[in-house]
């Protein structure tokens, strides 16, 4: 269990010359498509135990009795780990001591809060002894009434909402803004709690050798991982080595690790031997986060001329009742319109459920659903066509905060959007159209936006005398196209082709890149590469320029460039040194650099920085079934420099699918007397499937942003949703005349 | 502990009669002949609840097929069972006496991938790779089933039992399409976008 992620074979991806803008296919993608790139589960080192969970069947209350003894006579089960027996933790899972700290239930009392929660953990020599010997445990509770539901708690503002966002903020009058209005409209919305699925269940498969733990998981955060698990455990982070090279997707669930994993850890401590545990999917709805449910009221007021006069939001979402995460749903509204007053209020309750935690998009997705939905529904009021609507309110500076934005291609994203998709023309009464069939066709669109995120983050970087080179970070793919997307920044950063470079990822041994979260992984992992290899170049142009035998001597290390394993004179293109020769005229076998990204203070306080986007949808509806199908999709983003088209081609329609999953089809269902899941599986749970995919376009708008960061990087990972969930919710009103404030828009409310 | 696989077992199955040696476990023998990935095996398994899937993963090392829900919901876990696709997870190990297993791990002749496979690299008909194993199980098994062809609401309609929660459906349609027009042969593009 030592060994460090598997170098991939470079091959696929070879080119020459820059790196860069390059639609490579993935460097994973043969691993991938053979069977052979490991997954955490995947792993089964010798002696190891599978471990299997018994989960609560109440969401509030104790557990009053489990069977023990008929657990452990079964036939192959090593162990019963329950609050009896587990072992003592150096922490309270439940101290607070920091912002991507969440509270865990791990067997440390036998207190209920949740349906789902962890009670026992059964390990066995087989995972069908230890599922046999969980289910065999048969718990008995004593059960109390489970708050369920928005209105089942008591109304409270939180003191902060998503990651250390202020619960509340406002610019201008509202209510002065309402009142001068020619016309106003007030609307509410509703979106339901959802849960990330991520395909790949968040597995464990831990091994002790004294105080030192290795362990296979999943995770979008290597050194948040070590650090929470370091101080439950009372060891060093530096002790703890996670391998995390492939997620099965992550979402946000990823980003800390959740409490079966840590049980894991906890239950190969107990037996003394390595111990895999892979929940089930049902298991999954509980303790691995969700996006917290919402419902949102918005009053817009406009002047005659269609400008907004006053933009107020308000937010009621909910946390568990031990934790807290607050859905920031506000945060798109902070951005997106201009208007000379904005209100936006977040308030919460707590329910008996699992803590809510990120999840893709937080709080824009949910945000832009009620905000995109209620634009539209002014602009009916108005008699504007929607597009025109936006334009007229475009924001040229952020509003609330004034500042200028760093970089904003929104105006082209809506220019190429609406050409490509075909909008010109749209009626403006809805139920208009219909096709050939006599479905009912209508056309919508929203607008989408995401901030451009960058955390710390290091990485290392080598050129070797055979003029080859290495790059090491702790980054994280989980689908995004790290392992190729990063590898191109490497190989540009160094001056190497991608055949030369060695790419290594995805271990805590690497440097810390920071969490694969935010959209920001690219932009955080990518300008901590960019400076490493910097660091890498930097000293070998010193090397040469001050040798006076180099060609380079005396040109300084700014007089030079880096490409094609050589440094080059910049006045004097004949004039250059391959790599190799440098470093063996030196008599140096390597040189070694190092770098690191963070967010710069300077540009976060003058600027604003966002990507955005604009998303345009037909759907078509059965004018007596109801039935719902989104036939066309294009959407058009801005979001800096593209480091790999193909790649982030995918992380749209992947957003976008998302959005039409968000419009018509998730929606975690709760039975509101006992707070137990009716759909905590994947065919009750809807999640949209190949039939449900339109045709669909995404297209790659060109913006440069030297604000942003070093390499112009913003983040594609989530934008894509924002926008997508008002266009679909727009085309169905605009197809039947029925406006659902609901998510998701299904058939029975369409014919209510 | 886990059995070693490969070894011929002796004696018939146990029948259950309720006493100790009808429970899983090392007395128990349950032979199972099996052509798996072009290669005969003979098993010995010691525990009748064991599924496909979990016989693959867990006691063979052929982790390809991924457990994304273990009730026949996601697809991960596609295979072939004497040419046709299932759910392994769906199916226990020991109703499969005398079959043929195509898994993920044999589609590829050597280095040479199976044009399913290249398809899907050349689209990108994944992103994060994990129910990639039973996309393209599946998408061997929809091929050879010729009910699809290249009409792309067929193959929609005929993959929709695989979930990609990742969202690279599109892209999983162009490689379907590609990889079943009647030359069957894919360029390995690096940079067609």
């Amino acid at each position: 269990m030592t060994a460090t992620a598997t170098p991939l074979n470079p091959a696929a991806g070879t080119r020459h010359g820059s790196s860069i803008g390059q639609p490579l296919t993935r460097r994973d993608g043969p691993l991938k498509v053979t069977g052979q790139a490991r997954f955490s589960a995947d792993n089964l080192p010798p002696g190891t135990l599978h471990a299997a969970l018994c989960v609560a069947r109440i969401a509030k209350g104790r557990v009053t009795g489990l069977n023990r003894s008929a657990a452990e006579a079964h036939p192959g089960v090593v162990a019963v780990m329950t609050p009896e027996n587990a072992p003592k933790l150096a922490q309270d899972p439940d101290a607070k001591a920091g912002p991507f700290i969440f509270r865990l239930d791990l067997l440390q009392n036998d207190r209920v809060r949740y349906a789902n929660q962890p009670i026992a953990v059964v390990i066995a020599e087989t995972l069908e002894a230890a599922t046999e010997g969980a289910r065999l445990l048969a718990p008995t509770y004593a059960t109390e009434t489970p708050r369920i539901g928005l209105d089942a708690g008591d109304v409270f503002t939180p003191d902060s909402v998503g990651v250390g966002a202020a619960p509340s903020e406002s610019d201008g009058d509202v209510e002065a803004g309402l009142a001068a209005a020619s016309r106003t409209i007030a609307a509410t919305y509703e979106t339901p709690a959802q849960y990330h699925n991520a395909m790949e269940p968040h597995a464990a498969l831990a091994q002790w050798d004294g105080d030192r733990l290795t362990l296979h998981m999943p995770t979008q955060g290597l050194a948040i991982s070590q650090g929470r698990l370091a101080g439950l455990f009372g060891i060093k982070p530096d002790d703890i080595h996670i391998e995390s090279p492939y997620l099965g997707g992550g979402f946000g669930s990823k980003g800390v690790p959740s409490g079966p994993q840590v049980l894991a850890c906890m239950a190969a401590k107990l037996v003394g031997r390595p111990v895999k545990l892979v929940p089930t999917r049902s298991q999954m709805y509980g303790p691995m986060g969700h996006r917290g449910p919402t419902r949102q009221t918005l009053r817009l007021g406009t002047d005659a001329a269609g400008k907004l006069t006053a933009l107020d939001h308000h937010i009621l979402t909910a946390s568990s009742s031990f934790d807290d995460f607050f859905e920031p749903a506000g945060r798109a509204t902070s951005t997106l319109y201009a208007s000379p007053a904005i209100a936006i209020r977040h308030e919460a309750v707590r329910l008996d459920t699992g803590t809510p935690l990120f999840m893709r998009a937080p709080g824009e997705a949910t945000g832009s659903v009620a905000l995109e939905s209620a634009l539209d529904e002014m602009a009916h009021e108005l008699g504007m066509d929607p597009l025109e609507f936006r334009l007229a309110n475009y924001a040229e500076v952020e509003p609330i905060t004034g500042k200028p934005f760093s970089s904003k291609a929104l105006r082209e994203c809506y220019r190429r959007g609406a050409e490509a998709f075909g909008w010109a023309g749209r009626p403006l009464q809805p139920r208009q159209t219909r096709d050939k069939d006599g479905f009912l066709v209508g056309i919508g669109m929203g607008t989408a936006t995401f901030p451009a995120l960058i955390f710390e983050g290091m990485a290392r970087a080598e050129i070797r005398a055979d003029g080859t080179g290495t790059v090491e970070l702790g980054a994280i793919d989980m689908g995004q196209g790290a392992w190729t997307a990063l590898a191109q920044i490497a190989a540009d950063g160094l001056g190497i082709g991608m055949e030369a470079l060695t790419f290594r990822m995805g271990s805590s041994d690497q440097p810390n890149a920071g969490i694969a979260g935010g959209s920001g992984h690219t932009a955080t992992a990518g300008n901590a590469i960019h400076a490493a290899a910097g660091d890498v170049i930097a000293q070998l142009a010193k090397l040469a320029t001050d040798d006076p035998a180099s060609p380079l001597y005396g040109a300084g290390n700014a007089g030079v460039t880096a490409a094609g394993g050589r440094l080059t004179r910049q006045d004097d293109s004949s004039r250059s040194e391959s790599f190799a020769d440098i470093l063996k005229r030196a008599g140096r076998a390597s040189i070694e650099g190092q770098g690191e990204a963070d967010a710069d203070p300077a540009a976060q306080k003058s600027y604003a920085m966002h990507a955005h986007g604009a998303v345009f949808a037909e759907v078509k509806v059965d004018p007596d079934l109801g039935q719902i199908r989104v036939s066309r999709l294009v959407g058009a983003f801005a979001a800096g420099r593209v480091i790999n088209p193909r790649l982030v081609q995918s992380q749209y329609y992947g957003g976008m699918i998302w959005g039409l999953s968000f419009a018509l089809h998730e929606r975690a269902e709760m039975d509101p007397r006992t707070g137990r899941f009716l759909n905590d599986n994947l065919a009750e749970y809807h999640l949209p499937v190949n039939a449900d995919i339109p045709a669909m376009e995404a297209i790659l708008v060109h913006e440069e942003d030297s604000v942003v960061n070093a390499l112009g990087v913003k983040g594609v990972g989530e934008i894509g949703i924002t926008g997508t969930v008002g266009a679909i919710a727009n085309a169905v009103w605009h197809a039947t005349g029925v406006r659902v404030r609901e998510m998701p828009i299904t058939l029975d409310k369409l014919l209510g | 502990m886990i059995p070693a696989p490969g070894l011929a077992g002796g004696g018939a199955p146990a029948i259950c009669n309720g006493s100790s040696l009808c429970q899983p476990g090392p007395s128990m023998h349950i032979p199972l002949r099996l052509t798996l990935n072009g290669q005969a095996r003979e098993i010995v398994l010691d525990d009748p609840r064991v599924t496909l899937l979990d016989l693959l993963r867990e006691r063979l090392g052929l982790t390809g097929a991924k457990k994304g829900c273990d009730r026949g919901q996601c697809g991960a876990c596609t295979v072939l069972v004497d040419g046709r696709r299932i759910n392994a997870c769906l199916t226990l190990a020991v109703s499969l006496d005398g079959a043929e297993i195509l898994t993920i791990e044999g589609l590829a002749e050597g280095d040479r991938l199976h044009p399913v496979q290249a398809a899907f690299i050349a689209h990108d008909g994944f992103q994060c790779g994990f129910c990639t194993p039973g996309q393209i199980m599946s998408a061997v098994g929809l091929i050879r089933e010729g009910q699809a062809g290249t009409d792309p609401e067929r193959i929609r309609e005929g993959m929709s039992g695989n979930l990609c929660r990742c969202g690279a459906y599109a892209g999983i349609l162009d490689a379907v399409q590609e990889a079943s027009r009647p030359t069957g042969q894919v360029e390995q593009r690096e940079d067609a976008a």
